[in-house]
């Protein structure tokens, strides 16, 4: 059962003007529920733009995008058909029947948008209000809650993010940059998302501060058993935190599967221009090198643990 | 709206798009002369014949050029209609009675007005907005206009923020179109409710967009200022216009055209403008 499924999705961008250009070519792609899925390709190879067809942001040119088997691009006539025989829309005029489905029409686009938080590349900009707290709150607002339930939810969404209590009084204009983007995080992560789509949440920051947003996204999926899409053009970050991986280049996907599975396939990662992490490439060195240490391994953590199985069991030197 | 530049600029290797941009700016000012030198129908049927071979050496499609005209659709078809109901002449087209009087005049006159219109638009469309980026136009019209700095009119620095306005106008476009979907993707809302609620929901768009763009303009001034950037005086360019002499047989082209058109005025037949 997949959460979400591109089915033969197509974006052409300018499409019958000089500047055309295909993003997406033919993606056939299924996103496991409750897990971890992590998007690496390229610039330009597409990945910011499947991350906005999933929210209903723009549609695709071709084909159908599917959130637990409902096509998010539904055309009003096909709500329309659906809506004809409900008891509110059966005793309308024509016109206020045809009102009262548009209105529908952008009330699901923007329930699609709490269901499927996207959170765009440097996010940063998107901060406006005059204090973090409020705007972390503008989503819950938008969702209509009750002031309780916005004010617990911008609680918890900066704790997953580690934003410290203090800081939600001050302007978001003040902070840091790895701060604005945790509270940029925060914002979307206070609407409680099922899926959660992140586009280089870590780009630019710090080692620090890239630490720190993997680890919020991490313990938001695990708390919430929610799934989650993060495109990122670190390897070592996909082999620790994602269970899931896809490999994009050209506007198609060249492989997917899990970690390990994509990982193994070293010949065609390089020829796509991509590497394996780099602890693999060490492990694989240590290997020529005589010592006796296992293939398959992709977090700096396996492998300390892995050397020292090395050594203690003592099997020969190097 | 990525790679597509503002304005109407259509990217093609046509003669029109190498001609040096002065010479395009000269070549636009004779043109709209010629449209004004024109006073009957032998000089009209020549203005279209060149309003057509101009489409043709540009290598935009008509469509697009027709396209061009649709929003002084309006424009057009209110000049002729005053023409046609307000022109008073010899021939009267109506009976007698009515209290309508169309004239033929007034039919002539409509007729080359439109005429006149629509060439306008697509030459100097031909001349400056399809065939010229926005930037190499004010380059050219800061060397044409800079005998203006003798008389103390800073020609350099006007050119410069045109420049500067013009090169942020796509990269702004872009920007707010970025702000509303991560806006949108928090679930604003800019389309229903009132207009006191439409308008507060901008608030979520221009502050991010103010900010942004303030910090472009103080990152660009330290830039500006890191390369010793202090105005106009004693500046060179990395990109000198050169004038080939493909450009001055062009403009004379041009002018040539305007004074056959003067002379053509003499072998008019049908009805001639006063
Ligand atoms: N708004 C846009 N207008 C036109 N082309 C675009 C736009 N956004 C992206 N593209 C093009 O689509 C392709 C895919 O871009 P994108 O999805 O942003 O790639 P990635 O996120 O993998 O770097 C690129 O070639 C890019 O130039
Ligand atoms: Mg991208």
């Amino acid at each position: 059962m997949y959460k979400i499924y591109l089915d033969h999705v197509s974006y052409i961008y300018g499409q019958g003007t000089p500047f055309e250009k295909k993003a997406l070519d033919d993606v056939s792609l299924g996103i496991r529920a409750g897990c971890m899925t992590g998007i690496i390709g390229h610039t330009g190879s597409g990945k910011s733009t499947m991350m906005q067809l999933l929210n209903g942001l723009a549609s695709p040119t071709e084909g159908k995008v599917l959130l637990d088997d409902y096509d998010i691009n539904s055309r009003p006539e096909e709500v329309l058909e659906a809506c004809k025989s409900l008891p509110p829309y059966r005793n309308l005029s024509k016109s206020a029947a045809k009102k009262a489905i548009k209105a529908e029409v952008t009330r699901r686009r923007r329930e699609l948008c709490f269901r499927v938080g996207l959170v765009m590349q440097y996010p940063e900009y998107q901060l406006f209000e005059e204090t973090v707290f409020k705007d972390i709150a503008f989503g819950p607002q938008n969702m209509g809650l009750s002031e309780e339930e916005i004010k617990a939810r911008v609680l918890e969404a900066a704790e997953f993010t580690g934003i410290e209590s203090d800081l939600l009084d001050k302007s978001p204009f003040d902070l840091s940059g790895g701060q604005k983007r945790r509270v940029a995080l925060a914002g979307v992560i206070a609407m409680r998302p099922e899926v959660l789509v992140l586009d280089e949440p870590a780009a630019g920051l710090d080692p620090r501060g890239r630490d720190f947003i993997f680890e919020g996204i991490s313990h938001y999926q695990k708390t919430t058993g929610s799934t989650v899409l993060i495109v990122s053009h670190s390897m070592e970050d996909m082999a620790r935190y994602c269970d899931d991986m896809v490999v994009m280049a050209n506007g198609q996907v060249k492989m997917h599967g899990n970690c390990k599975e994509v990982f193994s396939k070293v010949s065609d990662l390089s020829s796509i221009g991509l590497d394996i992490p780099q602890i693999t490439q060490l492990m694989a060195l240590l290997r020529e090198k005589g010592m006796d240490v296992p293939q398959d391994i992709y977090t700096v953590d396996a492998a300390v643990s892995a050397v020292k199985r090395f050594l203690e069991t003592g099997k020969g030197g190097v | 709206m990525k790679g597509v530049a503002f304005g109407q600029y259509y990217p093609a290797v046509s003669p029109m798009h190498r001609i040096d941009p002065r010479a395009k700016v000269i070549m636009a000012v004779l043109y709209i002369v010629c449209t004004f030198l024109c006073k009957n129908l032998t000089g009209f049927i020549a203005l279209l014949l060149s309003a057509i071979l101009l489409v043709t050496l540009s290598h935009i499609p008509l469509k697009l050029v027709l396209r061009s005209l649709r929003p002084i659709l309006f424009i057009i078809a209110f000049t002729s209609v005053i023409n046609i109901f307000m022109t008073k002449g010899e021939t009267l087209l109506t009976p007698e009675s009515w209290k309508i009087k169309i004239y033929a005049e007034g039919i002539w006159n409509a007729l080359f007005m439109v005429l006149r219109i629509t060439v306008l638009i697509i030459g100097t469309g031909i001349f400056l907005t399809y065939t010229t980026t926005p930037i190499a136009l004010t380059d050219a019209l800061e060397y044409l206009l800079s005998p203006l700095k003798k008389i103390k009119i800073p020609v350099h620095d006007f050119a410069m923020m045109m420049t500067i306005a013009l090169r942020f106008i796509p990269t702004l476009t872009e920007e707010t179109e970025k702000i509303m979907n991560a806006q949108k993707a928090r679930g604003a809302d800019f389309t229903t409710g009132s207009l006191l609620k439409r308008a507060k929901a901008l608030i979520p768009i221009l502050v991010p967009l103010f900010v942004s763009a303030f910090n472009r303009a103080f990152d660009l001034a330290s830039a500006m200022e890191c390369r010793c950037y202090h105005g106009g005086e004693g500046r060179t360019r990395l990109n000198v216009l050169h004038y080939r002499a493909v450009d001055f047989v062009a403009i004379l082209l041009v002018a040539a055209f305007g004074v056959g058109l003067f002379f053509l005025n003499r072998y008019g037949f049908g009805y001639t403008l006063s």
